[in-house]
Parts: C-alpha cells; sequence; structure tokens
C-alpha cells in the first residue's frame, strides 16, 4: 500500500501533459552510474492487516511493568480521557507549523494559551511555544546565556539530572563553553560554599534543579543572589512538572530561565519520547529566547488574532545570526500539556498533595524496613533517595514480579553504592505500595 | 474565539481525581513554607467547556485531513491512520525509558532495525535516532563533523553553505561553532563549481547540501562536488528535508554523503502535530560512526541493549533515545510500504510535481525550467510588476479556494518565491483544481488586484497585524 491514488490512465495523462514517455525520464539528471532500479535489503510491503499483526507482535515483546517505582525525569501519570480524544482532532494533529495564521487559529490559540499556563506555573513573565524536552532546553538556555554575556563558563549543580548534564556537556563544547559541577551538600541541596567558590566573572550562567534529580527541594532564592552577585545568570530546572503544582517556582525566587521536562502534562511516558521542553524566561529575554513564539495582534478589523512573533530571531529569518537552530519543536505535546493543564486547574495542586501522600507512604514503609535509611535531609516532592542493604538484588525481586524498581544511583554517583530513587505518584495505590514491600523485605 | 481563561469560573473543574488511600499529610508539616507556592491561577473550566473549547479551536485549524497541503519542503503528504493505531499500542506508549532492556525488548528491535533499514534505504553505515527534529539532527550532524576535525587534529572553522539552502543550515554550523560561507548557485540552479573550487580550503570542514536542492533540482554535479570536498580532506554534509524525491532511485551515501539528517515527519509521513513532534534521525558513512551519540543500541547474544561505550562519542544531545513514538509509525510506514512502495512513493511525488510545473508555467514566471524532482518553484515576479499583487497576496487568495497555502518567500534566491511540493498522496484531480485556482488567481491579479491583495475573505480573521504583533509583543495572556 504506498496511498498513491493515481490510475494507470492518470499516469499516461500526466506524463503526456509534461512531455515524457516514463517515469524514469524525470530522474535523467540523477548520473546513471548512482541509479538503481531495486532498493536493496529492503523487505516487501505488508497489507494493513499484516502490519498491524507485525506491529502487535513487536510491542508484545515488550513486558508491560505491573508497576513503575521510577522517575528520574519521566513521570506515569494518569491521563485524562479528555486530552487524547482532543489532540487526536486531525485539524491539530495532520498541521504543520502555523506560518498561515488565518487559517491557524486554534493551534496558535492554543500555543498562547500554554505560554501563558506556563508563565504562571513557573514563575515568570514569558514561555515559548515549547522545546525539544528538558534537557535540551536546558542546554539551549545555557548556551543563550553565554552568548548574551559573552562569558563561557557555566556552572551546574551535581544533582541535576545526569543525563541533562551529559547534554549540556554536548552543546557547550561545540561551542567551546567549559562546565564545571558543584557538588551537594548533606541535605542533598547544592552546596552553597561550593556555588561560592565555583563563581567568578567568567560565568555566564548557574543551574540547579528543584526538586533536584535525588528528589530534593533547592532552595533558589540564595542561589539566584549568589549569581547574580558575580553578573550571572540562574537557571532552574525541575523534575516532574507536576510539582509546580504546589511548590513555589523557580521564577518567584529570582531564576531567570526556567526550564524543564513537561511530559508529565498529559503525554504518555513512550519509552522517552516524544517529550516537552518548557522554557519559560524573564520578560527581558524575550528578544533573546529560543524558539517560537505565539503573540496576541489584532485583524484588519480590530478583531483578535494570533500569529507567530518575533521571527526575527528564527533561523528561517536571521540563519547564522539566529538564537537558536531550533525549528519544529513538540506543540502536539505542548497542546497535550495546554488542554491536560486546563483540565485539572487548581485541582493540580490536589494532584501534587496526592502525589506527596503516596511518596510519603511508600518512604516510611521502606524505612521500616532494617538496614534502610534516608540518604538526604531536604524536603522531598515525590521521589527520594534511600539506601539500602542491596540495590541490584531489591531489583532484581522487583523485576521479577513484573515491576520496574527504583533508579539505582551508583551508575552515575559512584559514591552512592546502594541507593536507590525511588518515585510515588498518584498511579500507585495503598494496596501496590503494600505489595512493594511485601516483595522487597 | 474567547480564551480558556476567559470562560473559566471559580468552582469548575473537568478533573475526577482518586482520594488519598494513604495517610494524608499536612504538606506544611513536612516541607517549609518557603517552599510552597501562594497562588494557582489555572483555568476552571467544566468538562464540556473544555471539549468544546478545543473542538472549536481545532475548526479554526487547517490540517492535512481537510485538504490539499502543498508547503514547499515540508512533504506534506497523507498521514497514514494506521500509523496512528499502531503507535497507539500500549506496549509502546507505556514503558518508562528507564526501564530495563528485559522489559523492551520489542522497542529496542524496532528501533535496531529501524536504523538497518535507514541505512539500507540511503546508503549510510549507521545511524542514530536519538535527535528530535530535522534541526536537532542538523545540530547533530555538524557536531559529529567538529568531532571529527578534533580528533584528527585539524582546526577547520568554515563550512560552506549554498545561498539556496534552509536557514537551519547556517543557524547549526553557527551553533557548533562554525562561520559559514555562502556558496553560489550557477544559472542552471546547481552548485557553481568554479565558486566551490575557490572556496574550498582546507579551512573548510564541510558542505552542507541540500539535494535535490530547495529548488527542487537534482545536483547533476554532485559526483564533482562530493570530489572537490573530499580531495581537500572536507566531509560533504547532506540536508534529507528532500528525501522524498530519490527513494528507491539513489541513496546518499552512494553520491558520496558523509552525514545526512532525515525528517521522519516529512518523508516517512509521520503528522507534523502543528509544528512537532518530529524526528531527525542522523546516518553516517563508516568513518563517522565512532562519533554518534550515546546511548547506541548493540546487539549481541543475549540481545539488544542500551551502550554508553563509545568513547569518541559527541555525547548526548538529549535526554533518553528520540521521539520514539514518532519512530514507532514511520517504522510502520516503511514496513506496510517496503521497497516497491518507497519507490513509487518517489516516483509519483515527482511526477505530481513535474505536472504542476507544466501546467503553471504559462500563468507564472519559472526561474529554473528544467525537469524537477519533487517540487518546483515559481516566481511572482510578473504579478508584482504588472498588477502589484505579491506573493504572500496570491498565497492569502489561495485560502478562499480550501488550499493551504505553498511556501513562499523561499528559497531567497528566487525573487517572490512560490515553492510547491504536492507530494505522491495527491491525485490528478486535486491538481488539476488547484492548478485552476492558481491560473483564477493569476486573473483575478489582473481584473482585480484589490481583491486578491484583501484576500483571505473566508477565514474567521482576516489578515493579522504582524507589525503590531512584534512590536507590543503580547505572548501571555494578563487578567
Amino acid at each position: 500500500m504506498d496511498y498513491c491514488p493515481h490510475t494507470k490512465d492518470d499516469i499516461a495523462q500526466m506524463q503526456a501533459a509534461i512531455g515524457v514517455k516514463s517515469i524514469e525520464e524525470l530522474f535523467a539528471d540523477i548520473p546513471q552510474k548512482f541509479r538503481f532500479r531495486k532498493m536493496p535489503d529492503i523487505p516487501s510491503g505488508l497489507s494493513e492487516q499484516e502490519t498491524i499483526a507485525l506491529m502487535s507482535a513487536i510491542a508484545a515483546r515488550n513486558q508491560m511493568p505491573r508497576l513503575t517505582l521510577t522517575g528520574a525525569g519521566a513521570y506515569v501519570h494518569f491521563i485524562p480521557s479528555v486530552v487524547s480524544h482532543l489532540v487526536g482532532r486531525s485539524e491539530f494533529y495532520t498541521a504543520y507549523t502555523p506560518y498561515q495564521a488565518e487559517i491557524s487559529q486554534g493551534i496558535l490559540q492554543a500555543i498562547y494559551e500554554y505560554q501563558t499556563m506556563i508563565a504562571h506555573l513557573t514563575g515568570t513573565e514569558i514561555a515559548n511555544a515549547s522545546m525539544y524536552d528538558g534537557a535540551s532546553a536546558m542546554a539551549e538556555a545555557a548556551v543563550l546565556s553565554a552568548k548574551m554575556s559573552n562569558r563561557s563558563k557555566i556552572v551546574a549543580a551535581r544533582s541535576v539530572h545526569p543525563q541533562y548534564r551529559q547534554v549540556l556537556k554536548t552543546y557547550c563544547w561545540a561551542n567551546g563553553y567549559t562546565v564545571t559541577e558543584v557538588p551537594c551538600a548533606t541535605s542533598g541541596q547544592l552546596d552553597l560554599a561550593g556555588l561560592h567558590s565555583a563563581l567568578d566573572e567568567s560565568v555566564a550562567a548557574v543551574i540547579v534543579q528543584s526538586p533536584n534529580f535525588f528528589g530534593c527541594l533547592e532552595d533558589i532564592t540564595p542561589i539566584a543572589d549568589a549569581a547574580h552577585a558575580k553578573g550571572a545568570l540562574l537557571i532552574s530546572g525541575f523534575t516532574d512538572g507536576t510539582s509546580l503544582g504546589i511548590l513555589k517556582p523557580a521564577g518567584a525566587c529570582g531564576a531567570d530561565f526556567v526550564v524543564g521536562e513537561g511530559q508529565s502534562f498529559g503525554n504518555p511516558i513512550n519509552y522517552g519520547g516524544p517529550y516537552l521542553g518548557i522554557f519559560a524566561a524573564r520578560e527581558k529575554f524575550l528578544r533573546r529566547i529560543p524558539g517560537r513564539l505565539a503573540g496576541a495582534t489584532v485583524d484588519k478589523n480590530g478583531k483578535r488574532g494570533f500569529v507567530l512573533t518575533l521571527q526575527t530571531r528564527e533561523q528561517h529569518i536571521r540563519r547564522e545570526k539566529a538564537t537558536s537552530n531550533i525549528c519544529s519543536n513538540e506543540a502536539l505535546c505542548a497542546l497535550a500539556a495546554c488542554i491536560y493543564l486546563a483540565a485539572l486547574g487548581p485541582n493540580l495542586k490536589t494532584l501534587a498533595a496526592l502525589n506527596i501522600n503516596k511518596t510519603q507512604y511508600l518512604k516510611s514503609r521502606l524505612l521500616q524496613i532494617p538496614g534502610w535509611e534516608e540518604v538526604f535531609s531536604a524536603p522531598i516532592y515525590n521521589e527520594f533517595t534511600i539506601c539500602c542493604t542491596d540495590a541490584r538484588v531489591v531489583n532484581e525481586k522487583l523485576q521479577a514480579e513484573g515491576i520496574i524498581g527504583a533508579y539505582d544511583l551508583q551508575k552515575d554517583y559512584p559514591e552512592l553504592k546502594n541507593t536507590l530513587l525511588f518515585c510515588a505518584t498518584e498511579m500507585l495505590s495503598k494496596n501496590d505500595i503494600d505489595h512493594v514491600i511485601e516483595i522487597i523485605k | 474565539m474567547e480564551l480558556i481563561f476567559e470562560i473559566s469560573k471559580p468552582g469548575r473543574s473537568a478533573a475526577n481525581l482518586s482520594a488519598s488511600d494513604v495517610p494524608v499529610v499536612d504538606v506544611d508539616h513536612i516541607i517549609d513554607r518557603k517552599y510552597l507556592r501562594d497562588d494557582l491561577d489555572l483555568p476552571e473550566v467544566a468538562e464540556i467547556d473544555l471539549v468544546r473549547h478545543y473542538t472549536n479551536l481545532s475548526r479554526r485549524n487547517f490540517g492535512l485531513d481537510l485538504g490539499f497541503y502543498p508547503l514547499g519542503s515540508c512533504t506534506m503528504k497523507y498521514n497514514p491512520k494506521i500509523n496512528e493505531n499502531v503507535a497507539a499500542m500500549p506496549g509502546f506508549t507505556g514503558l518508562h525509558p528507564d526501564a530495563p532492556d528485559a522489559f523492551a525488548k520489542g522497542n529496542l528491535e524496532l528501533m535496531y532495525d529501524m536504523q538497518k533499514l535507514l541505512s539500507g534505504i540511503f546508503g549510510m553505515a549507521d545511524f542514530t535516532l536519538q535527535p528530535a527534529a530535522g534541526a536537532h539532527g542538523e545540530l547533530t550532524g555538524v557536531m559529529m563533523i567538529k568531532k571529527y576535525f578534533e580528533k584528527k587534529g585539524q582546526k577547520r572553522h568554515l563550512i560552506l553553505i549554498p545561498d539556496a539552502a534552509h536557514g537551519t543550515n547556517p543557524a547549526s554550523g553557527a551553533l557548533c561553532g562554525f562561520e559559514t560561507v555562502t556558496l553560489r548557485s550557477n544559472t542552471e540552479g546547481g552548485v557553481d563549481l568554479g565558486h566551490l573550487e575557490l572556496l574550498m580550503t582546507e579551512d573548510v570542514a564541510a558542505l552542507m547540501l541540500t539535494n535535490p536542492n530547495t529548488l527542487g533540482l537534482f545536483e547533476r554535479n554532485i559526483e564533482k562536488v562530493a570530489q572537490i570536498i573530499h580531495s581537500r580532506g572536507g566531509l560533504l554534509y547532506g540536508d534529507g528535508a528532500n528525501a522524498n524525491a530519490f527513494l528507491g532511485k539513489t541513496r546518499p551515501g552512494d553520491l558520496g554523503f558523509d552525514v545526512i539528517q532525515l525528517n521522519l515527519h516529512k518523508t516517512f509521513s509521520t503528522p507534523h502535530g502543528g509544528g512537532g513532534p518530529g524526528s531527525g534521525p542522523v546516518g553516517v558513512s563508516a568513518g563517522l560512526v565512532d562519533y554518534l551519540p550515546v546511548p547506541r543500541i548493540v546487539k549481541s547474544d543475549s540481545g539488544y541493549g542500551w551502550s554508553e561505550q563509545f568513547p569518541d562519542t559527541i555525547g548526548r544531545v538529549r535526554a533518553f533515545y528520540g521521539n520514539f513514538n514518532v519512530i514507532v509509525k514511520a517504522y510502520a510506514y516503511i514496513r506496510s510500504l517496503g521497497a516497491e512502495g518507497l519507490a513509487r512513493v518517489t516516483e509519483m511525488a515527482v511526477l505530481n510535481a513535474n505536472y504542476i510545473k507544466e501546467k503553471l508555467k504559462p500563468y507564472f514566471d519559472l526561474p529554473y525550467d528544467r525537469i524537477c524532482m519533487h517540487e518546483c518553484v515559481f516566481s511572482g515576479h510578473r504579478q508584482v510588476e504588472q498588477n502589484g499583487v505579491h506573493t504572500s497576496d496570491m498565497a492569502k487568495r489561495l485560502i478562499d479556494f480550501g488550499y493551504h497555502p505553498p511556501t513562499i518567500y523561499f528559497p531567497l534566491i528566487v525573487h517572490e518565491a512560490i515553492m510547491i511540493e504536492p507530494t505522491e498522496t495527491e491525485s490528478k484531480e486535486t491538481l488539476d483544481a488547484f492548478c485552476e485556482a492558481m491560473i483564477s488567481i493569476a486573473r483575478e491579479a489582473e481584473v482585480n488586484p484589490q481583491r486578491v491583495k484583501d484576500a483571505p475573505l473566508s477565514t474567521p480573521v482576516s489578515r493579522l497585524d504582524e507589525v503590531l504583533a512584534a512590536r507590543k509583543p503580547d505572548v501571555c495572556w494578563k487578567r
């Protein structure tokens, strides 16, 4: 099945209109020596029924977990039924980027609504239409900070998601910037003394995450003050977006950029993607930030409408002088987030509190197991770091019961032996948690 | 239409949350007040309000399912429904990316097989599926080029980019610390070989070439271009945005390309979602495999698994593994079409573009009159000169005829450019009707130019004030 509607007759008529005798003549510009008639090593096509059978068989080779106890940058949350139904409107999902505003008011208005919700949630004044994911959003904020300040050093807390720091290093290497890491204090939060000694006038930005990778909340205000005192900007991330329903956002504590992963807002876990890069900032950076922006304006009759605006920042206008090379973003994931947030409304706080309840219950039960100890003292949201007697055995036991266990921190932090990062969202019932405890102990 | 905030009423909600079945903790007691937020100002709407609001917004959006969408360089082909269904299978949507490999056997196999299929279709040694979109793939590709020369101990700080190139190319080069140098096109729309000879020095890391280029023309001298670049130690980068033009006909790897990025949301039919998610796999020749991003899938006797053990890698370009769910759709598409289907895609796409080119040639200026590939580029020069009607006016007028306008004012080397990419999934009747609309707009430009300038006349809003939007930016609603 190739979805091409032409009949033989159509093709003959079209060839005649063009003035060629065969389709092959249309490919005459490709040098003969590089042309081939049959694509090598590619299987033959399948019927619709066969394709579904093939894909079902592949999907069935995955094992669907009974429970997932890992967060670590991707979160299993309940998604209200309305989200997929509305995102599944083909007027939305089969459209391209809204270059023609008059026939794209739907997605443009939805993006404007999304930007408004994100700016509010992050405690900033502005947000863009989305980036690829939380990690790339963070890296782009760092590159932008360095470019704006003509400084070449980025200071990142070691408690920032390890993969985010890897992406940050890749982007910084490509631009000739360096990344210095600041260790954690015993609380699990950024070591402020360490930050002070890492800061000097060559630092473009300081990067933290709250909740951080260990689940601990950071005290953003003194970190922002320390960064600003040296003329550096503060980029603050977060782990699970639902935390913003109850926690004070970094934008309200002095952060210049708030970046993070928006997958939690109505997007399936999807084995890592597509996700949603949230990028929010202080208003003064409006003309410098990467990515698309939907803006309100009026038509010639004075009626409100929406357009892609401030496009002179972007690559298709500014080319090598653009603030970023980003073009396609994650618009449909942003639409899902917008609908999800509108569905929950202020009940996002109720949901966040529910996550806290589940997490506190899981944590208290785990701490009853002999030999299990809490590692850090800082307050947490829905993830926490815990030390046990044998992390590998714990996860093997859980896996044997069809459960994706906790994140083993030793692979990223060699000093944290037998240390697990647990996550509990609203998806875990009390029975689930009690069952987990039975398996482990 | 009202904003979701404007229909909000305190006390309403579309949320239906479970009650806590575990002990309820006093949040204030376990989290210091300084960490907690004071306000949460999100819309308060009932579920029916929510559904009607976004359904009505969708009715103000033009998608491919509503009509012809000949947006040049974007390959807006039909998005088969089966691919949406298979990608929504819980087996593909429900797995956490940190799941042990034993849980993800199907996903790993699919991604590994996808890399092999793409390597075969494009003649490359290997692929990464990590980049989230075409421009992200470009960035990844240029990073690998940077790493290649770093490992060789060569300092090459320039990248050559043709004047016809997509804006992402120079922006990607700049984001990797390269300076970009513009390479001229010749009179037939190809690379000016003399200019290339002149520019190609030992300071040049790569040429970023789109082939067929943004004029829809295949680079006839591709062998010579590759030879000039390679003989001076440079690399040839291919922007695969136009890959719909050569599936089953030729392969970039055979043509001498060292790196190529794809756009699964163009060539392989995954829906573009109103601006994303896309997916931008990058293929490399054998000499660049070591620099691919990590993690990579490795196949061993015990099955497939993720590995980061590649010391020369550029690192990661995003968290996790890529836009996996988009990759599932593209994989299903490739498997359902197969080798013959993909070749026919290209044949019909090229047939359709040439058909439109021939039908519209008498009515619009055609700056490069030769056989085109998957798209054709006209100029609105005649209409501007004779009637004062611009390409943007004609594009807006097309909306009134029920079409999404073509890409306009790109490529930059064509005055008042109109770039039409019909794709293979459109019928002769659709193409004929579109051409009739274009021809009647050209006539209207002569007899009633004001009507064209007033377009669109049929949309919920008329032409929007973009200058105001940029001068007084309003990107977030305020109470």
